[in-house]
């Protein structure tokens, strides 16, 4: 399977990890179940929907999350997040040169309200207590059903994203803000729309994810290597650079209410075919339009 | 005209007898002359007369809003009120795909005082407001062809006595009705353009245009067109001003749904299994080169295997040259593989315009570039000029009969009954049909005749662990709550050639009398209640016979059935393989 | 959710150091099948949690021919089912097995 996008979350550690390396923790085996669904008498999954454990990518020793979004659209429940936030632990103790998150979740599984919530809480702090230390948190986004909700929030405390355009990373959900503001407001049916909003060529352009990649395995292979590589510290020098340009991104975008006023901005003469454009060629004109 | 006809009402029919018998009669009760004297003379232009009067009536009340045939969007109510009369019969154009939504909807907002009783005639009632006119009490009678998004609202007005059905039909048996007893009085169609003349320009999406506008215009019946766009040249003529009477521009765009569109992400590994077995067990078998398919994921997936599977099976030039389709986007990749020859089409599919235009030798397109799709047309080529139609059905009975017709919907048939039956007219052979034919009459001395394939490709269960298999058609059961002549049967069970599940194929001609007609069809039912109660000793002889074959008696092994043999994988797949031509509609990108 | 059990003997058993496998995702319409090896029974043990209520004598059939096909034993099946049909259970059964018997060392 080359697609990232239509890979099984195990498919996609298969795709990025050195082969023969992957060593899982808490495998299907183990079956940790979530108590909430099987209570509730809904289907549950051996793993609860997250693939947890350890391998080399490109020779580099790194801890690896894996949301399956196949299940209940890779919703955070509590066993699915004690395994994260327990991922994070053993980063601590282990020599790992990062922590990889492979993102594909609506956000907090519903049916575990406040357990949910508070898993995806820990992880969000699990992910900054691990930059903390020194160890980067690279997220990478782009199965079908995105990453939003408070996992959105974890995905922006990472050290760096990779997206491919497929992906889409927000906070509400197309569908969510679709009904608390009507139809007028945002059509989440318009799915070009959508991805405009929310979409990984969008993030790339305001500068949300790092990398776009083709919507490939190899490609988030590679990306995810060098951001491991690369990976900044985090300290209160880049926090406060990163304020400025969310400041400056405010000031000048504020005002639009669709991404291709943006990219008109950003000095596309043509946003309108912005989301026609290659990968490549998006990531040379963006640099051109940067660099001018 | 002629003050020695006969009377209305005489007994003159032409298929009463012979000429001479009628003279006789006539002579026998006194003759012409005699009718002369004691009877008013027969008017002979009533049609022309009432059409006369109307444009009068209309051009009066309308004013300064009309000019010429062109009528202000504003006083599309009025021209209504004056170009319809009670009782009249009204073809509204309603298509597969292009709308005449901005007319269909005055027509709900006309004085029930003075437009009452309508007979609506209308192949696709797929807009709510084709309903509303017959719940305001503006119309009572409906004959029509397709009614699938409007189906369970239909059967309940259906139900409570307010629309009374005269029949559902196929495209083409409609279309023929509008020439024989169901002549509009009044069409009301949709056009992309006019010009100040009345010309219309239909666009890629000709459709029923003209076959509505024909049908109303020769029999002095008002034709109405509602156009996008008002414009000094048109880029060709599909409809002459002298078939049209008035030509409103409608404030938004007629509305198209695309219908025809499938998303290669959404294609199953089973329905990748199932299209191999199509092409290694059928299209290979008897040189299908000549086609339709339906419009579902199962035949997508036909379609974006014909690149690679085909390919690799050496079948390029050998099958699925000549299509009557419409421009699927799922079939992109293998026009772009040099597989097919010529596409036909009904209609227009949203997005395709582009890429149809830059492939002439491919579509049918005008001077001006863009494509033309005559539905009457395409509906007589799939059913004479294919050798094969396949596609999907919701239920398939013990003797191959098949419905989409569920319990609280009816749906209607658009045009699968017209592909999917054996076109008993046919005179001209083919490898195929040859083939096919000779399965059919094995030697029982008749004369040598060929017999058209009608593929019904299913998976044993749909969704929700539905059967496809049954023993007893819904369509029955619909037939008696909503009081209908015949169950609302798609393909009848002795049109059908092969039924196709991921079981297996059942080859329906191969079978010598109804008991192993009824053992293939459970043969191929898989877990269905149909299928475990076959009768195993004689399923397993029908496929040592062939009439069974299962993936592994094609050479075909399962494992290979994954979604990578799919050309395209994606819509943005489709989009590349078109080198950027093909412009997908807004809900389908993920981009 | 309705639970079912099925066993099948006289399988031949699979070497003993096979890993657990897992193939498919609990997606709708789809299933995840767990095999892994039972080294103390000759039996192909199969437990099935399923999301579509009242199939149970379809799951025998389909269970049965799968045991058919393959007569392995010395297993254990596990499926969370969120109601796939009976042609993605035989797919997903003969991958999972397929992928189990391959990592077989023996």
């Amino acid at each position: 399977m080359q697609s990232y996008y239509e890979a099984t979350a195990r498919e996609r550690i298969a795709g990025i990890l050195d082969p023969g390396s992957w060593h899982e923790i808490l495998p299907p085996t183990a079956r940790t179940l979530s108590p909430h669904l099987k209570a509730l008498d809904l289907p549950v999954a051996f793993d609860d929907g997250v693939v947890i454990g350890s391998g080399a990518l490109e020779g580099l020793p790194v801890l690896v999350a894996a949301q399956e979004g196949g299940f209940m659209g890779g919703a955070v429940g509590e066993v699915q997040g004690a395994k994260i936030v327990g991922l994070f632990e053993r980063a601590k103790a282990a020599r790992v040169a990062g922590v990889v998150l492979l993102l594909e979740t609506g956000g907090v599984r519903l049916q575990e309200a406040n357990a949910g919530l508070i898993a995806v809480s820990e992880v969000i702090r699990a992910i900054c207590a691990t930059r903390v230390r020194g160890i980067p948190v690279v997220a990478a986004i782009g199965g079908k059903f995105g990453c939003f909700g408070g996992m959105g929030i974890a995905a922006g405390c990472c050290t760096s994203i990779v997206m491919s355009e497929e992906g889409r990373l927000g906070l509400s959900g197309p569908e969510v803000i679709e009904t608390a503001h009507g139809v007028e407001e945002f059509d989440s049916l318009d799915r070009a729309l959508v991805w405009r909003t929310v979409g990984g060529k969008h993030r790339f352009l305001l500068g949300d994810c790092a990398t776009l990649v083709d919507d490939r395995q190899p490609a988030f292979r590679s990306a995810l290597a060098q951001a491991v590589r690369t990976g900044e510290e985090l300290e209160l020098a880049s926090l406060e650079r990163e304020q400025r340009t969310l400041d400056e991104r405010l000031e000048r975008f504020g005002a639009y209410t669709d991404g291709e006023d943006i990219w008109r901005d950003l000095g596309f003469d043509k946003p309108a075919n912005v989301p026609l454009l290659a990968t490549d060629a998006l990531i040379a004109l963006s640099k051109r339009l940067r660099a001018a | 005209m002629s003050a020695e006809g006969p009377p209305q009402g005489a007994n003159y029919s032409p298929h009463g007898g012979s000429a001479a018998a009628e003279l006789v009669n006539e002579a026998a009760s006194g003759g012409a002359a005699h009718y002369a004297r004691t009877a008013p003379p027969r008017i002979w232009n009533k049609r022309v007369q009432r059409r006369a009067l109307r444009l009068e009536r209309a051009a009066t009340r309308l004013g300064a809003r009309l000019t010429g045939k062109l009528v202000d969007a504003d006083a599309i109510v009025a021209l209504l009120e004056e170009a319809i009369e009670p009782a009249d019969r009204v073809c509204i154009e309603g298509n597969n795909q292009k709308q005449a939504d901005f007319l269909a909807r005055a027509l709900t907002a006309v004085d029930r005082g003075r437009v009452y009783d309508l007979h609506i005639v209308q192949s696709v009632l797929a807009l709510p407001e084709h309903l509303d006119v017959f719940e305001r009490g503006i119309a009572s009678r409906l004959d029509f062809s397709f009614s699938g998004p409007q189906a369970a609202r239909l059967a309940k007005l259906a139900g409570n006595g307010q629309i009374a059905i005269g029949a559902i039909h196929t495209y083409l048996e409609l279309f023929g009705r509008y020439f024989i007893d169901l002549t509009p009085d009044v069409a009301l169609v949709a056009a992309q353009a006019a010009d100040r003349e009345g010309n219309l320009y239909t666009g890629p999406n000709t459709e029923d245009t003209p076959v509505i506008a024909e049908a109303t215009a020769f029999k002095n019946g008002l034709v109405i067109a509602q156009v996008n766009e008002l414009i000094d040249v048109l880029p060709r003529i599909d409809i002459p001003s002298d078939w049209v009477d008035f030509v409103v521009q409608s404030p938004t765009p007629h509305y198209i749904e695309p219908l025809f569109t499938r998303d290669p992400a959404m294609i199953s590994e089973i329905q990748v299994l199932m299209a191999m077995m199509a092409i290694k067990g059928i299209y290979a078998e008897y040189g299908v080169d000549r086609l339709n398919h339906g419009i579902g994921f199962d035949t997508a997936a036909i379609e974006l295997l014909l690149p690679t599977y085909a390919e690799s099976l050496g079948l390029r030039g050998k099958i699925c040259r000549y299509w009557a389709l419409n421009p699927h986007p799922t079939l992109i990749p293998a026009i772009e593989a040099g597989f097919v020859e010529s596409v036909h089409s009904f209609g227009s599919e949203l997005g395709m315009e582009d890429y149809i235009r830059a492939r002439p030798d491919i579509f049918f397109t005008g001077s001006d570039g863009s494509m033309r799709s005559n539905r009457a047309f395409c509906q007589t080529a799939g059913h004479y000029a294919c050798d094969m139609f396949i596609g999907s059905t919701l239920q398939i009975d013990l003797a191959g009969n098949s419905s989409t017709a569920t319990l609280g919907r009816i749906a209607g048939f658009g045009g699968a009954p017209n592909m999917g039956s054996d076109a008993r007219g046919r005179r001209h052979a083919t490898h195929a049909w040859l083939t096919a034919g000779r399965e059919a009459h094995r030697g029982n001395g008749a004369a040598p005749r060929g017999r058209k394939l009608v593929v019904q490709m299913v998976e044993t269960f749909r969704e929700h662990m539905e059967p496809a298999f049954v023993e007893r058609l819904d369509a029955w059961d619909l037939a008696e709550s909503a009081n209908m002549a015949l169950p609302p049967i798609m393909i009848y069970g002795d049109d059908v050639t092969h039924i196709l599940t991921e079981e297996g194929i059942a080859n329906l001609l191969l079978c010598r009398d109804d008991d192993e007609r009824e053992q293939a069809i459970r043969g191929v039912a898989g877990y269905t209640a149909v299928g475990l109660s076959r009768d195993r000793v004689a399923v397993a002889k029908l496929r040592q016979r062939g009439v069974i074959r299962r993936a592994e008696d094609l050479g075909i092994d399962k494992r290979d059935a994954t979604r990578d043999l799919l050309a395209a994988r994606s819509i943005k797949d489709l989009v590349r393989a078109s080198g950027g031509l093909y412009q997908p509609p807004k809900r389908f990108r993920n981009w | 959710m309705e639970r079912l059990q099925f066993r099948f003997d006289g399988g031949s058993r699979v070497a003993a150091a096979s890993d657990a496998c897992l193939v498919g995702v609990v997606a709708s319409g789809n299933l995840e099948v767990l095999i892994e090896p039972a080294p103390q029974t000759d039996a192909c043990a199969i437990e099935i949690r399923t999301a579509a209520n009242g199939f149970g004598d379809v799951w025998q059939a389909v269970m049965t021919d799968f045991f058919e096909r393959h007569r392995v034993g010395g297993i254990r099946i596990s499926i969370n089912d969120a109601g796939a049909t009976p042609a993605i259970v035989s797919l997903r059964l003969d991958q999972a097995i397929e992928e189990f018997t391959r990592r077989d060392p023996a």
